[in-house]
């Protein structure tokens, strides 16, 4: 299979505050990239400008997959057409069980042109196969009675969003800072379930600020992002040299897009107080 | 024999309106007299006062009575195309269904029968069954409470009668049909009493032959549970959206006994329910779940009331909304603790979800304790439905209606999960489904 989702030139603004300045990137399917960068340098918005945000207006550029343009596609088109996104902090759906969730999901997904109202995947093969996939992913099948992300811990929460990327299995998949507010062991398991379900079989774009989450999923490219720009791209080493030296060569060499950051954090205060 | 009174003589719901309605009655003497003496309340009353608590919230202005003709129950009524939601794949141990409010089939599987339940029309059973009837019909509700609840006392048709003698169990479901056509009238009266250990579940639902079928329903309902027995009653009103709802109803829970009351509300462009509960025997306990659903420019209110009259009693009830549109919807909860009802459990809830900013829901939940060691505890949320959900199930491949009719459902889910019947859950379900339009 080739897939390809390419981006470019995009600039996004959140209530009118510019966040991504001209951010150009290319993946195939099969490919891990890693996208690393401070906090507040857009890590985020790009993933969400990606997924179809509504309150992430894209201003500028063009987000294309194999060859279409899906720039102005409502959320579920691009879900529809094969892109996930990994949520760091996924919302609730209270009363919504997780295997109903995810069946209607896996349908609409897997049949983009179903109507509203036409039959959704058999329950049996349905629970077959979600169950397959718990199992895989060392879930309890308790799991899937429970409601959406209602209660969950951060680790479930991140296990859930995983198991969707595997009912689901997009042609690409951004995963945002999935290794957040786990303890070593979870990123580890969490790191292993990403390369069993996503490693080869789609594109992966990693987002994190630790190499913890890379270790089964080393990345052929390594994206730094800072200010709203990617400002560099490296191999697996790179990944490994911001994780363990941090980003301070990178705010000395890119003083333009430091700046830009410093700025851009200094505006999501000032909205903070 | 009776005389065939022809549509153009009859008077609308007024003193002639009455007279007519006496002379073609075969009621018993006492329930005459009940009509003349709710008759003569009702002549004495004014509508209701716009300042009143239970009425300043309701807008009466585009009712207007003289609009509607008493149904002449002695002439075939008939109503089209009213669907049944409630009991798909039931087996239901009996039904009755209305139309224009008379009665117009009725059935018991004879094996309850034998045990001497009573399920009938209830002007049938004011002659066959009077002794029961007469002691228990509008025992509960104060006709003078409204001039709604005095003209159903003095004019109701018919209604639904059902008597469980003591400890027997009806293991299957009652079903009540009412079918209200277009423009028409339903003055009626579900009479339900359960004697010491008696058991049974009732499914009720009030339809229209279409979504915007007018009409006038007067209601009143009343239930006498007497010690150690056990009511489930479903009520789901679905009339057409340009029908008046007025009710009142009444619970009576004896010692030990247990009241399930689920009322479902879709339909109606306005309806004033009053709905109190008495917890009158030690240990008495009832759960009530409220589900609204309105759309356009739908009206309804709902004042409920939880009496507490003994002690160790429970009460919870839980009323969620979902609101499109223009509509509205109204609830004042009061729990009242009387002096020694102590050891009370008292529990109320109001939660509403609103799909559209012109949409309003009004919420006043209240307390009113005379006792000193009781539990109470009350709560109420409105909100808009959450951007963030919606963007969220859209991010899985649901449409943006898909989204919204399951977050709708999910909000639903806490009453869903405590109603015990699964075809209820169902249509329920279904008629919350088919009631989420596009969402913008």
């Amino acid at each position: 299979m080739s897939h390809i989702l390419r981006i470019e030139n995009l600039h996004v603004a959140v209530d009118g505050k510019a966040i991504l300045r001209g951010v150009n990137l290319e993946m195939k399917f099969g490919e891990t990239h890693a996208m690393m960068g401070p906090n507040g340098s857009g890590k985020s918005t790009l993933g969400l400008a990606i997924a179809g945000h509504p309150n992430y207006v894209i201003t500028e550029g063009t987000i294309t997959l194999d060859g279409e343009d899906i720039t102005e596609w409502e959320a579920d088109q691009r879900a529809r057409a094969g892109i996930f996104m990994a949520f760091q902090r996924p919302v609730a759906i209270p009363g919504v069980k997780t295997a109903d969730f995810l069946r209607h999901a896996a349908t609409n997904v897997r049949r983009p042109d179903r109507k509203e109202g036409e039959d959704l995947i058999p329950m049996r093969e349905f629970r077959k196969e979600l169950k397959a996939k718990m199992s895989q992913l060392k879930i309890d099948t308790e799991f899937a009675r429970r409601y959406v992300n209602d209660g969950f811990s951060g680790g479930e929460m991140k296990r859930a969003e995983i198991l969707t990327m595997a009912m689901l299995s997009p042609k690409f998949s951004i995963l945002d800072e999935t290794d957040s507010g786990l303890d070593a062991d979870a990123v580890k398991l969490a790191s292993a379930s990403i390369a069993e379900i996503g490693r080869d079989k789609m594109g992966l774009l990693i987002i994190t600020h630790h190499d913890k989450l890379l270790e089964h999923n080393p990345p052929q490219f390594t994206h730094v992002m800072l200010g709203g720009r990617i400002v560099e791209t490296g191999g697996a080493e790179l990944a490994r040299e911001l994780h363990d030296h941090g980003y301070d060569r990178i705010r000395k060499t890119y003083p333009d897009a430091e700046a830009a950051n410093q700025e851009m954090l200094a505006k999501e205060e000032a909205v903070a107080v | 024999m009776t005389t065939t009174i022809s549509r153009n003589d009859l008077a609308g719901f007024n003193q002639t309106g009455f007279n007519q309605l006496l002379e073609r009655r075969i009621d018993p003497v006492w329930l005459t007299q009940a009509r003349k003496d709710a008759w003569a309340a009702f002549e004495s009353m004014g509508w209701p006062n716009p300042r009143d608590e239970n009425w300043m919230r309701s807008d009466l202005r585009g009712f207007k009575l003289d609009r509607y003709q008493p149904i002449n129950e002695s002439e075939t009524q008939s109503v089209e195309n009213a669907p049944v939601r409630l009991i798909q794949g039931v087996n239901v141990g009996g039904s009755l269904r209305s139309e224009n409010g008379v009665v117009t089939t009725e059935s018991l599987d004879p094996k309850y029968a034998a045990q001497g339940v009573i399920f009938g029309s209830l002007s049938r059973c004011a002659r066959d069954h009077a002794e029961l009837v007469k002691k228990y019909l509008h025992s509960q509700i104060d006709i003078h409470a409204d001039r709604f609840a005095a003209l159903q006392a003095a004019m109701w048709t018919d209604g639904y009668f059902l008597y469980v003698p003591k400890n027997v169990v009806v293991d299957k479901p009652l079903h009540i049909h009412a079918a209200m056509g277009d423009g028409k009238v339903d003055v009626t009266h579900v009479l339900v009493i359960l004697e010491e250990g008696a058991e049974t579940t009732v499914l009720f639902e009030s339809t229209s032959p279409n979504d915007d079928a007018g009409g006038f329903h007067c209601g009143g309902l009343e239930f006498v549970l007497n010690a150690r027995s056990n009511l489930r009653f479903v009520g789901l009103q679905d009339w057409g959206c340009g029908t008046w709802h007025f009710a009142h109803k009444r619970a009576r829970v004896g010692q030990d006994a247990n009241l399930q009351w689920t009322i479902a509300a879709m339909g109606s462009r306005f309806a004033q329910v009053d709905q109190q509960v008495a917890l009158v025997g030690p240990g008495a306990s009832s759960h009530v779940n409220g589900v609204m659903f309105t759309r356009d420019k739908q009206h309804l209110t709902y004042n409920t009331i939880q009496q507490h009259s003994a002690p160790h009693c429970t009460s919870d009830f839980l009323y969620k909304a979902v609101l499109q549109d223009r509509s509205r919807t109204v609830w004042r909860g009061m729990i009242k603790v009387d002096v020694g009802a102590d050891k009370t459990d008292g529990y109320q809830r109001n939660d509403n979800l609103l799909l559209s900013d012109n949409a309003r829901a009004d919420s006043i939940p209240g307390l009113e304790i005379k006792a000193d060691d009781v539990r109470c505890t009350h709560g109420s949320t409105s909100g808009r439905v959450d951007e963030e959900l919606i963007f969220y199930a859209q991010s899985r491949g649901f449409t943006r209606v898909e989204a919204v009719r399951l977050i709708v459902t999910g909000f639903f889910q806490q009453i869903f999960d405590r109603v015990t019947i699964e075809s209820v859950r169902e249509a329920l379900g279904v008629a919350i489904a088919r009631q989420v339009r596009q969402y913008e």
